[in-house]
């Protein structure tokens, strides 16, 4: 069941990106519930008007980059792109991203989605072609500019960020790859069709049957193939829609708070679909140390889970400071009412 | 060479002119320049126009022009140097007549701006500018001249409100203009209260969106003499020219093509600029007021301002800048322009400037401006 | 202007600030003209500059050109690269009050026009307050 391929292989790059504008909650409840009502996380990023996951996936790769040192962007070989809100329905994202990184033509540019799991498929695929041989680099990254029906429960939480990994050879890693682990069935608990602007969902049908269920599996296993127990883990990241379904889910696998706390962005930026847990993981590569292991798993609504293990070298140290760190971000906030995020987000009809 | 001279001037008024085409605006500058000459043929036909490809789908403006205007069957083009399309077809005129290859050249500058809304004229006027480096980064005109005059207020230390004289003296001289599109008189009370365009630029340091056409009729010296009016020769005619895009001069707080056409034309006439009696100047923005006068040696660079505090460009004094209102006032139906001010400056030497005759007047300059300052053409001009 | 073959003709610059280097007399140049500005020669070498710079001038645009109605009010800068040429390019990420003539800038790739909801987007180089350390 485990995925591992024969070649050692790590991460030689992180990078974050979270856009500048942040709409609190409590605007959303305002004009929708006349302030009543709880709401599931303090506030969420907005892109800019300028910003969609083309440009955020260039900035995270470029934080990617400058953490990898030496790295020749012309040697990746795979530029790979997870998101449910590629701007273009046909012409790849994933060219523009390679271009601007200096990474054409000899690349493999690839648009990939699973709801909230394409970036970690992509960072799936990518040990895997790096781990066979095939390519010395391939840059993994998850973004979204997620989008909610106004008034919709997502409408609090839907947000964007982005999330790239350089993946390469192990000997030059700041984290190095122990297994990773899927689990889907097909499962109806989200889903948006074609030419619709917003997703549709099944309320509380996404919790236990959906994020629950598939989490739990695949971390489970993931940890019984490697013969690892929660204790062994210095941090766990679990997509965030919310911030009760990842401390709730870490519980039942039988991880602290403590642990999955420095990994937990969703309080600050709102669910970031196919950057969600991979933002929890730069934010604690930010802070990890040489030796540290981390657990780190994805859920994509229809329905998935992977699952991975990586444990951080002596390498990371000098690497954390080469580009900006997650919270670098997440501390640079400007608040936005909802009549202007109505305008970013293009709510507005002109 | 042959000496040029200009034997007749014609405009409309410049305005929004909602009834009338561009052709039958040319056509009524060509006419009444042609009347004021006493003449009814030409040998050529020049037509200095900006923007009538991209605002009335209209090209090939020399043949339509010379056939609307009863000279069909004459030598016709347009020119074309943006701003400066206007000084840059009589330049082309004064080619002609100096170099012996016509005896008598009609010149006029025509623009129509108001058949498109505003984002559209804004877009076009932009094509002025470098459309790879400075249009596609929604860079306006405005812009590149509001870029250009936040760095002289901070180099020099000047505050917006410095720039005033220029917007006050330009409506002044525009009051007694029939042809002036604004003929109301602006305050610094008003000007520090306008709309903000781009900023530090607002409605009263630019030059408004506006129809017109001028025209002059140009013959060698001394063979087509005007029997009532005074003779005005053209002493000079120069061009210079500077990097298209702002950012990609040497100093974007002087305007070296105006530098280069200014002295060209200073020692085409053997003139200095002590020696020149007004000053029809491009200012299509304040700064270009204040960069022009620093370029074309009335002021040291950084001090433009200082002349038109001190209240040296008034009609009479040390050396008078927009005398019928300029571009700010009479307004800037922009390939027009050039053929304006040679008009003006011709009213000014005939000495039938009315209410805002230069005294004495016998040596006018006239410069006009293409885009931000990278075609420069200066036209020296002297009673005779 | 939003012509497809224009735009991807200048995606070296766009996307990644390439410019030139003479090595004829060792000028920086950006955009890329071919022939030296300083010394006339035609020996360039591309190379991409590094985006950071200070802001030289800028000014905030109220009144769009036809394309940029989505975006005003923006503002429009000359930055002046580290490396020496001064480029004309758009402020991002940034309220029109904070900007100051000299503050440091870098530079991101945006979306310069969104071509509507059926034409081709295009992006670009913008440039923003460079990106602050948070606090420990």
């Amino acid at each position: 069941m485990v995925l591992k391929p024969r070649r050692e292989v790590g991460f030689v790059g992180y990078g974050a990106y979270v856009p500048r504008y942040r709409l609190p909650n409590a605007e959303v409840a305002r004009v929708w519930m006349q302030g009543q009502g709880s709401t599931p996380i303090k506030e969420k990023s907005v892109a800019g008007l300028d910003e969609d996951v083309v440009t955020m996936s260039v900035e995270a790769a470029r934080n990617a980059l400058s953490r990898a040192g030496p790295v020749d962007p012309n040697q990746i070989r795979a530029v790979w792109v997870g998101s449910e809100s590629h701007p273009y329905a046909v012409k790849p994202t994933s060219t523009i991203v390679a271009e601007a990184i200096g990474a054409t033509p000899y690349t493999q540019a690839a648009d990939w989605e699973f709801a909230c799991k394409a970036g970690t498929e992509a960072i799936q695929a990518a040990i895997g072609f790096v781990g066979s041989g095939m390519a010395r680099y391939a840059l993994a990254i998850g973004s979204d500019v997620a989008q909610a029906r106004p008034a919709d429960a997502l409408e609090y939480t839907a947000s964007a960020g982005s999330a790239a990994y350089l993946v390469g050879p192990a000997r030059e890693a700041l984290a190095t790859f122990e297994g990773s682990l899927s689990y889907a069935t097909d499962i109806p608990d989200f889903w948006r069709r074609a030419y619709q602007r917003y997703p549709s969902h099944g309320g509380r049908f996404t919790g236990q049957p959906a994020y629950f269920t598939h989490i739990v599996e695949a971390v489970r296993s993931l940890m019984e193939c490697l013969g690892t127990e929660p204790p062994d883990y210095r941090y766990a990241v679990f997509h965030q829609p919310n911030v009760k379904f990842p401390i709730s889910v870490a519980k039942q696998l039988g991880f602290t708070v403590e642990q999955v706390q420095s990994g937990l962005l969703v309080n600050e930026i709102g669910n970031t679909y196919a950057a969600s847990s991979p933002l929890g993981l730069t934010a604690v590569l930010d802070i990890a140390e040489p030796g540290d292991r981390v657990l780190l798993a994805s859920y994509g609504s229809g329905a998935g889970s992977d699952a991975l293990s990586i444990r951080v070298t002596d390498a990371i140290l000098e690497r954390q400071r080469l580009a900006p760190r997650t919270r670098d971000y997440v501390t640079r906030r400007r608040e936005v009412d909802y009549a202007i995020y109505a305008r970013y987000s293009n709510k507005l009809v002109r | 060479m042959r000496e040029v001279a200009v034997i007749g001037v014609g405009q409309t008024e410049v305005g929004e002119h909602w009834g009338v085409s561009l052709r039958h605006l040319a056509l009524e500058a060509v006419q009444a320049a042609m009347a004021d000459a006493g003449v009814v043929r030409a040998d050529a036909l020049y037509v200095g126009n900006m923007l009538s490809g991209e605002l009335e789908g209209q090209e090939h403006l020399g043949a339509l022009v010379a056939d609307f205007a009863g000279l069909r069957g004459v030598e016709a083009f347009k020119i074309e140097a943006a701003c400066g399309s206007g000084a840059a077809a009589v330049r082309m005129g004064y080619v002609a007549v100096a170099g012996g290859l016509a005896d008598l050249v009609i010149v006029v500058g025509v623009e129509k701006m108001t058949d498109t809304l505003g984002p559209d004229t804004t877009a076009a006027l932009a094509m002025a500018a470098d459309a790879d480096y400075e249009a596609a980064h929604g860079a306006s005109f405005v812009t590149l001249n509001a870029l250009v005059m936040r760095r002289y207020m901070h180099q020099y230390g000047y505050g917006h409100q410095d720039f005033a004289p220029f917007a006050v003296n330009a409506h002044q001289n525009a009051l007694a203009n029939p042809y002036a599109m604004f003929r109301f008189p602006v305050s610094s009370e008003k000007f520090r209260r306008a709309r903000m365009i781009s900023d530090p630029i607002n409605l009263l340091d630019s030059s408004p969106i506006c129809d017109g056409a001028a025209a002059v009729v140009l013959a060698p010296l001394g063979e087509t003499r005007h029997q009532s009016m005074a003779t005005v020769g053209i002493a000079a005619s120069a061009v210079g020219t500077d990097t298209l895009a702002v950012h990609d001069r040497n100093d974007p707080l002087v305007l070296a093509g105006a530098e280069l056409s200014s002295q060209r034309a200073y020692n085409a006439a053997g003139v200095r600029p002590a020696d020149i009696d007004l000053f029809e100047l491009h200012d299509a923005f304040t700064i270009m007021a204040a960069l022009s006068l620093e370029a074309a040696g009335f002021a040291d660079r950084g001090r433009g301002l200082a002349l038109a505090a001190d209240g040296e460009i008034g009609i009479e004094g040390r050396i008078p800048v927009t005398t019928m209102g300029g571009l700010k006032a009479r307004g800037h139906p922009v390939g027009a322009t050039g053929v304006y001010q040679i008009v003006e400056v011709v009213q000014q030497l005939r000495g039938l400037a009315g209410e805002n005759q230069v005294p004495n007047a016998r040596v006018g300059m006239a410069q006009n401006i293409g885009g931000s300052g990278a075609t420069v053409i200066t036209h020296i001009l002297e009673r005779i | 202007m939003n012509s497809v073959p224009r735009n991807w003709r200048l995606r070296q610059q766009r996307y990644r600030l390439v410019g030139e280097i003479c090595e004829s007399c060792g000028v920086r140049i950006f955009p890329p003209r071919d022939v030296c500005p300083e010394c006339e020669t035609m020996e360039q070498k591309e190379v991409a500059f590094s985006g950071r710079g200070e802001v030289y001038s800028y000014s905030t645009v109220y009144h769009p050109p036809r394309g940029f109605e989505e975006f005003a009010p923006y503002t429009v800068a000359l930055v002046r690269l580290e490396e020496g040429p001064l480029v004309t390019a758009q402020l991002t990420d940034l309220d029109s009050e904070q900007v100051k003539i000299g503050m440091s800038v870098e530079m991101v790739t945006r979306r310069m026009q969104s071509g509507g909801e059926e034409g081709p987007i295009v992006y670009g180089y913008k440039f923003r307050p460079a990106i602050q350390p948070a606090a420990a």
